[in-house]
């Protein structure tokens, strides 16, 4: 066995909150002696989380698309747009620089993050050796990103405060946003849940 | 709880703790469950919200966006267009519509749609909110229980609806005039109601309309009701002179329909029931008059120039308005080289009321037959003429008088033609050179000759009392008029103005002037020290200090 060697194949467990190293006594329900935070090799249940959030979220992600997301009036002509018409709007008014931002952000990005979430979540689950850095790598970008998916919702507050000119012009939003806020919200609970440390067990085949 | 110290290990690593954990893990699916029941009942909600989806056919899409534009029934939105596309033919647009549940009941049978946009009528500007907000689709909900999912869709506003109270009514009318949908019903004056819709007959003989009456006026429709068309200005240059007659001035402009009962007392009207038919008559004068009955047509031959006479004139029976003509037709008779004018007029014996009864009555106890040519021909023996007689003197407008001639020549009279011939007599318009040759006459005979010398005798007497006049009366009166000129040039002279009158009137004046400008500072001191009238008049006090300041500040600056 030349690979390199693990925590639990040295009988070592840490502390994730101090940093202490303990011994790994395999006792269910180990805190740590120093500050008392729950001692765990893996996240407890990290994948049943994980599934659990992942599909609230994809859920909530159809309401939050099907549904209008604002409500834009104009001289007493009100239009409701959802995400997707709202995009085409943009990209038909003139500015698709725009559309291409808020379509990556509220389409592009969500749905990136149910396939990846879900691949990593079926090859931890089938033990699969396969493309172990990319994976984690993968996992990485969906947390970077995770947060940047908001900008729908920050779009729709940001003129809802800004554009209230009565009956001449006026922003409101509309249930839409908030189910596309909850399923933004659930998938970064959910990959904060994910414990990338799972891609990696199992035996190295190979470096 | 730290017990490093008490479990050293060989590797001298601390030993974790227990302790015991509160939160199942397996409530997180709690979570997805929560989600799922959202989206279940935002479905259930959605589909609960789903009404009938309807179908309604356009001319033209104009304003109408799918997506956007909504149904609306008394401005509630009940509906949205979702789709807008051509029909097979490519004629028309059908225009689908989701409709709320709520609103499902508004898809049946006699349902209307028409899309409401900025309209400028002569009965005024609607839908003026449109322009902003963009158009939406009316309706009008019907009344049937039958349900309905493909609707034709109105091009213009309906005038009735449904929820209207009231009642419509069926007018029948030769023309349209200048009525239209949504004219409206006058009723001594007062807008009452609507024209709802019109259509021409089968037959293309006339327009039948449907006019809606509000409630509470629909009860002055009575059986006994007449209706006639207000439109425009009704001006009328006949016998009878120069006739205006106008309900307002919007029926100037758009036209109208009024309706009153026919004068007299109605012992048997009642209010006239849904649907009641009418005619529309042209004019009210046409209305109120009695009913007309059946037409007769009467032909008549003159020989005389008819200068004056026009179709529509009136045809007299005794003074009875019994009918007008119709047609004024020149022909030539070969025999005697003349151009007789066969003058054709419609009339309506009915209008000569139970004069007309009595004579069938009498007639066909004779053994006559319904037509009247029998009771025409008695009448023509008892001296029945008819006469072009001058009705206007102003205009020379002319009409027929039937009337019993004393001496009247005998006449031809055939019962068998058909029309009927009347036989003529020269009317009073030839009559008027006999009077007039009769005014030359008398004036003729008038004795100028001996008028004349009176007439001379008294102006010579005259000459002769203004002689005297003249030598006598006026020297006196001249005198008078120069001493009265002498009065006056003193009077003159007294008031002219270097007179010492009016320099003594000056200085008078100035005097007075003078004191009361005394008297007004008296009083202004009295003002300002009452106590002066106790304790007599105090010593001036001296300037106040800043008053004086101020006054010599800008001398002070002015000086350098
Ligand atoms: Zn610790």
């Amino acid at each position: 066995m030349n690979a390199m060697p693990r925590a639990h194949e040295l009988g070592l467990i840490g502390c994730h909150v101090c940093g202490l190293v303990c011994r790994d006594t395999q006792v269910p329900d180990a805190a740590c002696p120093r500050c008392g935070a729950s001692l765990h090799r893996r996240k407890p249940d990290s994948c049943a989380r994980t599934w659990a959030l992942l599909i609230a979220a994809f859920i909530l992600y159809i309401p939050a698309n099907v549904l209008p997301i604002m409500r834009t009036v104009s001289l007493g002509s009100v239009d409701d747009n959802t995400i997707l018409s709202g995009v085409m709007e943009l990209w038909v008014k003139g500015s698709p620089d725009l559309a291409v931002i808020v379509f990556t952000a509220s389409i592009v990005v969500p749905m990136m993050k149910f396939l990846v979430m879900g691949t990593l979540l079926l090859s931890v689950h089938r033990g699969s050796h396969w493309a172990r850095a990319q994976r984690a790598r993968l996992y990485r970008l969906v947390e970077f990103i995770g947060y940047w998916s908001m900008l729908d919702v920050f779009v729709v507050s940001l003129l809802t405060a800004l554009v209230q000119f009565g009956f001449f012009s006026a922003v409101e939003p509309l249930p839409g946003v908030v189910y596309f806020g909850l399923t933004v919200v659930l998938t970064m609970l959910a990959s904060m849940n994910f414990d990338p440390r799972l891609i990696w067990d199992g035996k190295d085949e190979d470096d | 709880m730290t017990d490093e110290s008490k479990t050293p290990m060989s590797d001298g690593l601390p030993e974790p703790v227990i302790r015991h954990r509160r939160v199942n893990a397996s409530l997180i699916w709690l979570v997805p469950i929560v989600a799922a029941l959202v989206g279940l009942s935002l479905v259930i909600h959605a589909w609960m919200q789903q009404g009938p989806t309807i179908a309604i056919t356009f001319q033209t899409a104009e304003g109408l966006d799918p997506g956007k534009t909504v149904v609306k029934y008394k401005n509630v939105v009940i509906g949205k267009v979702s789709t807008i596309r051509l029909n097979s033919d490519r004629r028309k647009v059908v225009v689908n519509v989701d409709l709320d549940k709520t609103a499902a009941g508004i898809a049946v049978a006699d349902s209307r749609f028409w899309v409401v946009r900025p309209r400028i009528g002569l009965g005024g500007v609607s839908g003026i909110d449109t322009l902003l907000s963009g158009s939406f689709i009316g309706v009008d909900v019907g009344n049937s229980k039958q349900k309905q999912t493909d609707f034709a869709g109105l091009e213009t506003p309906p005038s009735v609806t449904h929820d209207a109270e009231g009642k419509s009514f069926i007018l029948h009318s030769g023309d349209l005039g200048s009525l239209d949908i949504g004219s409206p019903v006058y009723f001594r004056r007062l807008q009452v109601g609507r024209v709802a819709s019109y259509k021409l007959n089968d037959d293309g003989k006339g327009v039948t309309l449907q006019v809606f009456v509000e409630r509470p006026y629909d009860k002055f429709v009575t059986t006994d009701s007449r209706f006639w068309n207000a439109s425009g200005v009704d001006v009328s240059l006949g016998a009878d002179g120069l006739k205006l007659n106008t309900q307002s001035l919007a029926t100037v402009l758009a036209g109208g329909v009024a309706f009153l009962d026919a004068p007299g007392p109605h012992p048997t009207a009642e209010v006239a029931p849904q649907d009641a038919v009418f005619t529309l008559f042209d004019t009210q004068a046409h209305a109120m008059a009695p009913p007309d009955g059946e037409p007769h047509y009467i032909r008549m031959r003159f020989d005389q120039p008819l200068r004056g006479l026009a179709v529509d004139a009136p045809v007299e029976f005794l003074g009875m308005n019994i009918g007008s003509v119709v047609s004024i037709r020149m022909d030539y008779d070969e025999k005697t080289g003349h151009f007789p004018i066969y003058v054709g007029a419609v009339v309506y014996p009915d209008r000569l009321g139970r004069a007309h009864q009595k004579l069938m009555a009498q007639a066909r106890s004779q053994g006559d037959d319904d037509d009247m040519s029998h009771l025409i021909g008695t009448l023509v023996a008892h001296g029945l003429r008819a006469q072009a007689k001058v009705g206007n003197l102003l205009t020379g407008q002319l009409f027929i008088s039937l009337d019993f001639l004393k001496n009247a020549p005998k006449a031809t009279y055939d019962p068998s033609v058909r029309p009927l011939e009347i036989p003529t007599a020269p009317g009073n318009f030839d009559k008027l050179q006999e009077q007039l040759a009769e005014i030359v006459d008398k004036i003729r005979k008038i004795p100028f000759d001996s008028i004349g010398n009176n007439l001379n005798q008294t102006l010579v007497s005259l000459n002769k009392t203004l002689n005297q006049v003249n030598n006598q009366v006026l020297p006196q009166f001249q005198d008078t008029l120069k001493g009265a000129n002498q009065t006056l040039g003193t009077a003159n002279n007294a008031f002219s103005p270097d007179s010492p009158l009016q320099q003594n009137l000056g200085s008078t004046l100035q005097e007075l002037q003078r004191m009361a400008r005394s008297l007004r500072t008296l009083t202004d001191y009295l003002g300002t020290h009452p106590s002066s009238l106790i304790r007599g008049r105090s010593a001036d006090a001296p300037p106040a200090a800043d008053t004086g300041s101020s006054t010599t500040k800008p001398q002070q600056g002015s000086k350098p």
